[in-house]
């Protein structure tokens, strides 16, 4: 079931042969999967299929709790990320992360993107206000808040608040960012943004995005994999998987057949 | 389709679109049968009744495109779910097309009959390939609602048997033609409906490619036998 579906890019992150379990519970059961650098793969799979576990484990949050584990390999750049011995802090810079609901820092909008380029990179206040300023343009968000820098980052919009937890992201140039549910909290208008905002960042990152909504995997992803129960069962050309998946039970999931 | 949506909704419009197609199928086949009628018996009568009823097939297609559009924009269907109303889409406008052949046939048996040309012109083939080609729409209609790609892959075969009579056809016309030059202009009316009724048989054929289309998710249009049949297997 979990061959490495092959897929012709280079990988960014090859995970081999991974098991993962919250205590007894096994979540994800021997998922091959390669990661292509520089584009847009997406994660999709009925609630408890373990997409966003698999998400967590590609930046280690999960050892943030005791009782889980993860066993196998996962290659960042051919770096085994599970067995490293480098601070797991600079992990995290290299792989960004935006959660589902926004998580803006209580503190003004270019504080929020100021803070974690700080932990890493010692700029002085005139390359800082251009890290600054270029985070915002990247995540679409600069034309909205230039005017009001010094303002709380909780006064902005949902959508606005995400776009800031991405600006935030990418301020310490990570190579991969990964996405939890980033829409689902948004408007139409709000999500569109941030939908073209992620094609935009393929140019330099590396982007998994976990998502409930299947168009948006079929909108802005070039690669989907379909999980189900922990199993990775399908994972190919999103064109492929939108419009002739090879499994059925891909199948059944994307056209509303599935339970 | 086999199995059930989450959505019953959805099930009930993508079988009520289907049944639809059925019903304009249903409708075109009765037309070339009339138009087939009216040649074989010169019946100018039936002739205008062909006619009549084309507006009948018209607005059908414009309905069924509509039902598509609505199916399309509030379900963003995918896969095989997408792959049959593309198909369907297609199907509907080969049916319009085949309407129009029969409503072509039935204007050349008028002009036929009011150019007052002897009942004595070769019909009988045309009768033939005329039964031939309905039966071959009939096959691709029923292969369509079954979803059956080995009845496909043999429509398309039987296809090459149409247009093999028309091709004698046009040889017998030509003899004619010869004979008596005063025949050649009934002659090219026939010619023109013996082309409407291989066209017809195109059209079925161009169904059974987008059954293939629906299950096998490969667009086999402009694809040698061969591929075809590894395709369906």
């Amino acid at each position: 079931m979990n061959t490495a579906m092959a897929i012709k890019e280079h990988s960014k992150i090859s995970v081999k042969d991974l098991n993962f379990y919250y205590g007894k519970f096994h979540a994800l059961k021997g998922i091959n999967l390669e990661i292509p650098e520089k584009k847009v793969t997406a994660f999709i799979g009925p609630s408890g299929c373990g997409k966003s576990t698999l998400l967590r484990i590609f930046n280690r949050m999960f050892e943030l709790y005791p009782e889980q584990r993860a066993e196998g390999e996962i290659l960042l750049d051919g770096e085994d990320l599970l067995t490293s011995k480098k601070d797991v802090a600079l992990l995290r810079a290299k792989v960004g992360m935006v959660f589902q609901k926004p998580t803006p820092f209580p503190m003004s909008i270019f504080d929020n993107i100021a803070f974690g380029v700080k932990l890493f990179e010692n700029l002085n206040a005139t390359d800082m206000e251009e890290r600054v300023e270029w985070a915002l343009r990247k995540a679409a968000l600069w034309s909205e808040v230039k005017d009001k820098l010094n303002q709380s980052g909780s006064g902005l919009s949902g959508g606005q608040q995400q776009r800031l937890c991405i600006a935030r992201g990418i301020a310490i140039k990570p190579e991969v960012l990964l996405l939890d549910e980033p829409c689902s909290a948004l408007d139409p208008i709000s999500t569109a943004k941030i939908e073209e905002l992620i094609t935009e960042l393929k140019n330099d990152y590396t982007v998994v995005i976990v998502t409930h909504n299947m168009q948006q995997a079929a909108r802005c992803s070039d690669y989907t994999a379909y999980m189900y129960l922990g199993d990775l069962m399908e994972f190919g050309s999103t064109e492929q998987m939108f419009f002739k998946p090879s499994r059925k039970e891909t199948e059944d999931y994307i056209t509303g057949r599935f339970g | 389709m086999p199995e059930k949506h989450l959505s019953t909704q959805f099930d009930s419009e993508l079988s009520a679109v289907s049944t639809r197609v059925m019903e304009l199928g249903g409708l075109v086949e009765s037309q070339i049968r009339n138009a087939i009628y009216a040649l074989s018996q010169f019946s100018a009568e039936v002739a205008n009744q062909v006619t009549e009823a084309e507006a009948r097939v018209n607005a059908m297609e414009v309905e069924i495109d509509r039902e598509l559009s609505s199916i399309i924009s509030r379900r963003q269907p995918t896969a095989r779910d997408l792959r049959l109303l593309i198909a369907i889409s297609k199907t509907t406008a080969n049916l319009e097309r085949v309407g129009d052949e029969a409503e072509k046939i039935a204007r050349m048996v008028r002009r036929i009959i009011n150019s007052g040309a002897p009942r004595s012109l070769p019909s009988l083939e045309l009768r033939v390939a005329s039964d031939l080609a309905s039966g071959l729409l009939r096959k691709a209609l029923d292969a369509f609602a079954r979803l059956d790609t080995a009845a496909a892959v043999a429509i398309l075969k039987e296809d090459d048997l149409i247009d093999k009579e028309f091709d004698g056809f046009v040889r017998k016309l030509v003899t004619y033609m010869m004979e008596d030059p005063r025949m050649i202009s009934p002659s090219l009316d026939l010619l023109f409906l013996a082309k409407a009724i291989e066209r017809i048989g195109d059209h079925s054929k161009n169904i059974a490619e987008f059954i293939i289309y629906v299950v096998k998710g490969e667009d086999v249009r402009h694809t040698p036998m061969e591929q075809i049949e590894s395709v369906v297997k």
